[in-house]
């Protein structure tokens, strides 16, 4: 069950991935023979098994709404790649 | 004071009883890091200068009578995927180089209460998605017990770094198996502890339902000591259990004669290295002698865990993945035209192949027409995985098996085949499908003098039975051995 280059690309579109030429040829490649290992899957009948997600049963866990922890708005800031002031700076999202 | 052959609890008593000052325990690490670490790059961070400070603050604190806690002025080490307030957590990453978290992980922020000191942050594979620690973009980490050949992974700093007694201990991280295996490659204990025993809270997300942190040290009683001070619950980890630790050093020394030690026939398959399934099977010898009973078992569903993890994995790094977009923190690519396309920048040059790799193998498992053939179906299939091994529990204490289905390879050897590489998690993948806790003890050597590998496999929450059947077998077999890198570099013994 091979995965086109097509799909590769649309993939990359979906995950934001930029990939070079030489990339989408190594996934296309790489991903194809994982995606047919995975075939094995299908050897199975699990239509009557239930998923599992967590293997640990639990249920949500609530707590009141109050701050917990403290301004950290400079040490938070001073990560980001660009800012202005007390704010994230991004490129322009809307046209003109 | 040499301090190279003492376990972790033994320097903590020299410091405790005032034979040793925390000091020069730390310097004895520091100098080794400086002497071998060069050749090891076991470490990505070392915070000289904080662990000087600390261990100075430790010594005073001592001085005035007070100690603060079961680590009081011990140097430990960390994997580079703990956040660590004001010191840099990268993750093995391009895109958290110059990330400083803003907070403690619950691990470090419960090492830190216990008195430890830290080395440093050590090396992993990027973002934790690798068998070898090369996928690191600071370079791969080599074993102590060969340099031309891998550690194993993700946590291969850490295994390394504790076999070449450049940290006496470190806490890793496990998603299929990335504490185990390279224990077991280095020749040292890693612990994988049952999920949600140990908090997640600071842990930088790969897979959140298969995501533990453990200890990886040279004593089963080291590791049974760590756990019990990093273990308990957390109100900031919703998946943290709220369970009583027990106290799992007192399970240290007790009878196994009695237990039954479940042995599964799908753990011992063509392909694996002849060498590893002797030492195992002699190591399961030792049980029997200790009066264990052997029962022989079936996990019939082994042979599909590997398809379902490299689904479940991806899928769910795919997601926690998408938080890195270059807008507030992490790498940002230098120019672009628009906000799509400096995501896609940003994300093609902050992130290494083997991550890309698994983030395209995710989103595709979970888009649009593929969601249920791969990624509902993996969940179905983990839930077989699951039932074999509950099934197994209902007449077995523990499981015995070996951790990985070789010794280390060669640096380089897998690289380029991700599938190939995949395999080397074959016999760990399956206990974090399940959420059990696993341990990986050395269990001798093969021909090259390379450390092979016992995983023991325990029921949800009983980490204390794993810790009495590992260290009864610890005892039969000898205690990890820290190594000096240099002399024994590229020749077999």
């Amino acid at each position: 069950m091979a995965i086109t280059r097509e799909e590769v690309l649309h993939i990359a579109r979906l995950a934001r991935l930029a990939l070079t030429e030489d990339e989408v040829s190594l996934f296309t490649e790489q991903l194809g023979k994982i995606l047919d290992y995975m075939a094995k899957l299908n050897e199975l009948d699990v239509a009557d098994v239930e998923p599992t997600a967590h293997a640990i049963e639990m249920t949500n866990v609530l707590r009141e709404d109050v701050v917990t922890n403290g301004d950290q708005r400079e040490e938070i800031l001073s990560n980001a790649p660009d800012r202005s002031g007390d704010c994230f700076r991004v490129p322009r999202i809307l046209e003109d | 004071m040499d301090l190279k052959n003492l376990t972790l609890e033994e320097i903590a008593r020299e410091i405790r009883e005032g034979r040793l000052s925390s000091r020069d325990a730390t310097e004895y690490y520091l100098e080794r890091i400086s002497s071998f670490d060069g050749a090891v790059n076991s470490y990505i961070t070392v915070t000289e200068e904080r662990a000087r400070e600390e261990a100075a603050a430790c010594d005073e604190e001592q001085a005035r009578g007070k100690l603060k806690g079961p680590l009081h002025g011990v140097p430990v080490g960390l994997k580079d995927i703990f956040c660590t307030k004001g010191v840099r957590t990268t993750c093995g990453s391009r895109m958290l180089e110059n990330f400083i978290p803003p907070y403690d992980s619950e691990v470090y922020r419960r090492l830190r209460e216990a008195g430890a000191v830290l080395l440093g942050k050590q090396n992993m594979d990027e973002f934790a998605m690798g068998s070898s620690t090369e996928t690191s973009y600071f370079g791969p980490t080599r074993n102590p017990h060969d340099l031309s050949r891998i550690p194993g992974g993700s946590s291969g700093g850490s295994a390394a770094a504790v076999a070449a007694g450049l940290s006496p201990t470190s806490v890793g991280t496990d998603t299929g198996g990335s504490i185990r295996q390279p224990a077991a490659l280095c020749g040292v204990v890693g612990m994988k502890p049952t999920y949600g025993r140990v908090s997640r809270f600071g842990m930088v997300a790969f897979a959140s339902s298969l995501d533990q942190a453990g200890p990886i040290t040279t004593s089963v009683r080291d590791a049974a000591f760590l756990l019990g001070v990093i273990s308990g619950h957390d109100p900031k980890d919703s998946t943290s259990v709220n369970v009583d630790v027990p106290d799992y050093l007192s399970f240290c020394g007790r009878e196994v004669s009695g237990m039954t030690v479940g042995v599964p026939e799908e753990y011992f398959i063509e392909g694996m290295e002849e060498e590893v399934r002797k030492r195992v099977e002699e190591a399961v010898e030792r049980l029997s002698s200790l009066g264990c009973r052997i029962e022989r078992i079936r996990l019939p569903h082994t042979d599909y865990a590997l398809a379902c993890y490299y689904i479940v994995a991806p899928a769910e790094a795919s997601s926690n993945l998408a938080r890195y977009d270059g807008v507030k923190y992490g790498y940002r690519t230098e120019s672009y035209e628009g906000l799509i396309d400096m995501y896609m920048k940003t994300r093609a040059e902050g992130f290494g192949s083997e991550v890309k790799r698994r983030i395209m193998l995710g989103t595709y498992a979970l888009s649009a027409g593929y969601y249920e053939a791969f990624y509902g179906k993996a969940l179905r299939v983990r839930s077989l995985i699951k039932r074999d091994f509950l099934k197994a529990f209902e007449t077995v204490d523990v499981i015995v098996a070996p951790t990985s289905p070789t010794t280390a390879f060669g640096l380089g050897e897998r690289l380029h085949d991700p599938l190939t590489m995949y395999l080397s998690d074959i016999f760990t993948i399956p206990v974090n499908l399940a959420g059990l806790p696993a341990i990986s003890i050395p269990c001798g050597e093969d021909g090259k003098g390379l450390p092979v590998g016992v995983q023991i496999i325990g029921k949800h929450f009983r980490e204390e039975e794993i810790f009495q059947v590992a260290f009864a077998l610890e005892s039969e077999l000898g205690r990890a051995r820290v190594v000096d890198p240099e002399s024994t570099a590229g020749e077999g013994e």
